[in-house]
C-alpha cells in the first residue's frame, strides 16, 4: 500500500512536471506548442468523459454534443455578444453543463448500450441544428470572424492571442482546476458511490443510493468539465464548425479514455496524447491516417485491455 | 406494533404465479427463518419486501408505514437492510471500502463531496469495528473479489450491517459454504440476535441452521403459504413432511 502511494505521487508529480515545461522541451523534440494545448484540451474532454465511463461505469457516445455546445456558446458569446475570453468560457460551459442537465432525467434510467444510442440520438440533434442553422453557426463553413481576446485583469492585461506561451499556461491552469476538482469530487463520500454504482449496481441501490440520481449527478459533472474542454477548444482554433458536434467526435473521446486506461485518473490524458500526435504525425503521411489509429487501438484493446496506463500500472505493481 | 407486517401478497409473472397471497408479521428482536422447497418462492418473497419487484396485489408495511410503493434505496432509509442469494458486493474494491459506502450512506453523506475530520474519524472506527466484528481485520485491505466464498458473504453481512437496519434480511447467508464457514456464519447472525437485538428475516436451506437460529419458521411451497410455528411446531407438522418428502421422492 505505501510503495503505492509513492508511485501514485511520483506519477502524479511526473505528469504536472512534464506539462508545466511542455512550452520548453515541446519545441526541442520536433513538435509545437499548439500541439500540447490540443492535448490538454483534448485530454480534459476525455478525462471528464471518464469521470462518467472509468468511474461511474456508464457509456456515453454522445460528449460531443457538450463538447460542442462549449465550443459554440464560447464563440458566439465573443461573436456575437461581448468580445470577452472569460466569458465566454463561462457561458461556454454553462450552455453545455445545463443542456447536460436538462437531457440527463430522459437518459439516467437507461443502461448499456440503450445509454450509448440514446446519448448518439440527442448528440446528433445539437450537430444538425449547427449544420442547419447557418445564418448564426455559419453552418458547415463553421463560426468565424472571431478570436480569442486578450485577459483584461484591469492592471494589466495578457495577449493570449499573439503569445503562445502565454495561451498554453491559460489552459494549463484552467485545465489544473477542473482536474483538481474531478480527483476531489473521486475521493469524496459521493464519489464512492460512483464507485459503488460502477462495481455493482444492485449492491449500490440496496445500500441506499438513490442510483438513477446519482448517475444524473455524475453525467452533469462530466457534461460541465467537457463543455469547459470544448469551450477551450474553441479559444485554441479561434473557430468552430459542426463537426465538433459530430457522433465521430463523440468516438475519438472514448477512443482516448480506453487508449490511456479507462481505470486510470491519467489514462485518458495519456491517451489523447497518443491520439493528438498519432494525428498530427500520420495525417501529414497519409491521408488515411485514421486507419491507423484505428489498428493501434485494435491492438491495445488486444493485448492492454486496461489501457496503456493499465499495463504499466500493472508491470510495477507485480 | 410489528415491526414488519406484510398483508395478502402475490406476484404474477405472467401467468405463473410466484408468490400467491402470503402474509407476514414480524416482530421487533425476532428471528424468523422462512422456509421451503426449491421454487417455494422464498426469494421472491424478499424482494418484494425490500422492493426489488412491486407486489401485483397486496400491501407491505414497515414499523406502520406503507412502503409498497418505495424504491428499494428508500425502504433502506427506513432501516430494511438485505443481502442476496448470489453474494453481491464491490469485487474491485477492499473490504474496507466496501463498508466505508455504506457507513457513509448510513451516516446521511452519500452527497457530500467533502468531510470534516472528526466526520472521517468517526466513519473509520465504524468500518474498523465492522471489520472486527465480521472477522475480516487480517483481509481489510484485500480486494473483496479475491476472497474466499465465505469472507465475502461475512463482507456483505457487515456491509448490511453497516447501514444500522432496524431488520435484517438474509437470503441464504450460509450458500455454498464449508462447515466451519456455515458454524461462524451462524454464530455471528446469533450473536447478532442475542446481543444486538437485531430482528432477523433469513432463508436458509440448511436446517441444522433453522433449528438452531430461529424463534419462529414460515414454510411456503409452491408461492402458498403452507405453514408457520415454533421449530418444535414445524418439525411435528405433518404437511411441512409431505412437502419435503414430496420433493425428495
Amino acid at each position: 500500500m505505501g510503495a503505492l502511494g509513492i508511485n501514485k505521487n511520483t506519477a502524479n508529480l511526473a505528469v504536472w512536471l512534464l506539462l508545466l515545461t511542455l512550452p520548453f522541451w515541446l519545441p526541442a523534440i520536433g513538435g509545437y506548442i499548439e500541439l500540447g494545448e490540443r492535448v490538454i484540451v483534448l485530454g480534459l474532454a476525455a478525462m471528464s468523459l471518464n469521470f462518467l465511463l472509468g468511474y461511474t461505469g456508464v457509456l456515453s457516445f454522445g460528449h460531443a454534443a457538450y463538447f460542442g455546445l462549449g465550443a459554440y456558446g464560447a464563440g458566439m458569446t465573443i461573436r456575437y455578444l461581448v468580445p470577452s475570453t472569460g466569458l465566454g468560457i463561462l457561458v461556454g460551459t454553462l450552455v453545455g453543463t445545463i443542456a447536460g442537465a436538462l437531457i440527463g432525467p430522459l437518459i439516467v434510467r437507461l443502461r448499456g448500450v440503450y445509454f450509448a444510442m440514446v446519448t448518439i440520438a440527442f448528440g446528433q440533434v445539437f450537430y444538425f441544428i449547427a449544420f442547419r442553422w447557418n445564418s448564426v453557426t455559419g453552418g458547415d463553413d463553421g463560426l468565424t470572424g472571431w478570436t480569442r481576446m486578450p485577459l483584461n485583469f484591469g492592471f494589466t492585461t495578457i495577449d493570449i492571442l499573439h503569445n503562445p506561451r502565454a495561451f498554453y499556461y491559460l489552459i494549463l491552469v484552467i485545465f489544473a482546476i477542473a482536474v483538481g476538482v474531478m480527483a476531489w469530487l473521486l475521493r469524496s463520500p459521493f464519489g464512492r458511490t460512483l464507485l459503488a454504482i460502477r462495481e455493482n449496481e444492485r449492491r449500490a441501490r440496496f445500500l441506499g443510493v438513490p442510483v438513477d440520481q446519482h448517475i444524473w449527478m455524475s453525467w452533469v459533472i462530466s457534461c460541465c468539465f467537457v463543455s469547459l474542454a470544448g469551450a477551450l477548444y474553441a479559444l485554441l482554433n479561434n473557430f468552430v464548425d459542426p463537426r465538433a458536434l459530430y457522433w465521430t467526435q463523440s468516438g475519438d473521446f472514448v477512443i482516448m479514455a480506453v487508449l490511456g486506461g479507462m481505470r486510470s485518473f491519467w489514462g485518458p490524458l495519456i491517451g489523447a496524447a497518443i491520439f493528438v500526435v498519432l494525428q498530427d504525425y500520420l495525417s501529414s503521411q497519409t491521408e488515411n491516417w485514421m486507419s491507423f489509429v484505428g489498428l493501434f487501438f485494435v491492438l491495445v484493446v488486444l493485448f492492454f485491455p486496461r489501457g496503456i496506463l493499465g499495463a504499466i500500472r500493472r508491470r510495477v505493481a507485480s | 406494533m410489528s415491526l414488519l407486517q406484510v398483508k395478502n401478497v402475490s406476484k404474477y409473472f405472467g401467468s405463473l404465479v410466484a408468490v400467491n397471497d402470503i402474509s407476514m408479521t414480524v416482530e421487533p428482536g425476532e428471528l424468523r427463518a422462512i422456509i421451503g422447497p426449491n421454487g417455494a418462492g422464498k426469494t421472491t418473497f424478499f424482494n418484494l419486501i425490500t422492493g426489488f419487484f412491486t407486489p401485483s396485489a397486496g400491501r407491505i408495511f414497515f414499523d406502520g408505514q406503507d412502503v409498497t410503493d418505495l424504491l428499494p434505496a428508500r425502504r433502506v432509509w427506513c432501516g430494511m437492510a438485505r443481502t442476496f442469494q448470489v453474494t453481491e458486493v464491490f469485487p474491485e474494491l477492499t473490504v474496507r471500502e466496501n463498508l466505508r459506502i455504506p457507513v457513509e450512506v448510513a451516516s446521511g453523506f452519500r452527497l457530500r463531496a467533502w468531510l470534516s475530520q472528526a466526520d472521517d474519524e468517526k466513519i473509520r472506527s465504524r468500518v474498523s469495528e465492522l471489520i472486527e466484528m465480521g472477522g475480516l481485520t487480517v483481509k481489510a485491505d484485500r480486494q473483496v473479489g479475491e476472497l474466499s466464498h465465505g469472507d465475502q458473504r461475512a463482507t456483505e453481512i457487515m456491509m448490511a450491517l453497516a447501514l444500522r437496519p432496524r431488520l435484517l434480511l438474509l437470503d441464504e447467508p450460509t450458500a455454498g459454504m464449508g462447515d466451519q464457514e456455515t458454524y461462524d456464519i451462524t454464530q455471528l447472525i446469533r450473536r447478532l440476535h442475542k446481543d444486538n437485538k437485531l430482528t432477523i428475516v433469513l432463508i436458509e436451506h440448511d436446517m441444522r441452521v433453522v433449528f438452531h437460529l430461529a424463534d419462529r419458521i414460515m414454510v411456503l411451497d409452491q408461492g402458498k403459504f403452507l405453514a408457520e410455528g415454533t421449530p418444535e411446531e414445524i418439525a411435528a407438522n405433518k404437511a411441512v413432511q409431505t412437502a419435503y418428502l414430496g420433493q425428495a421422492a
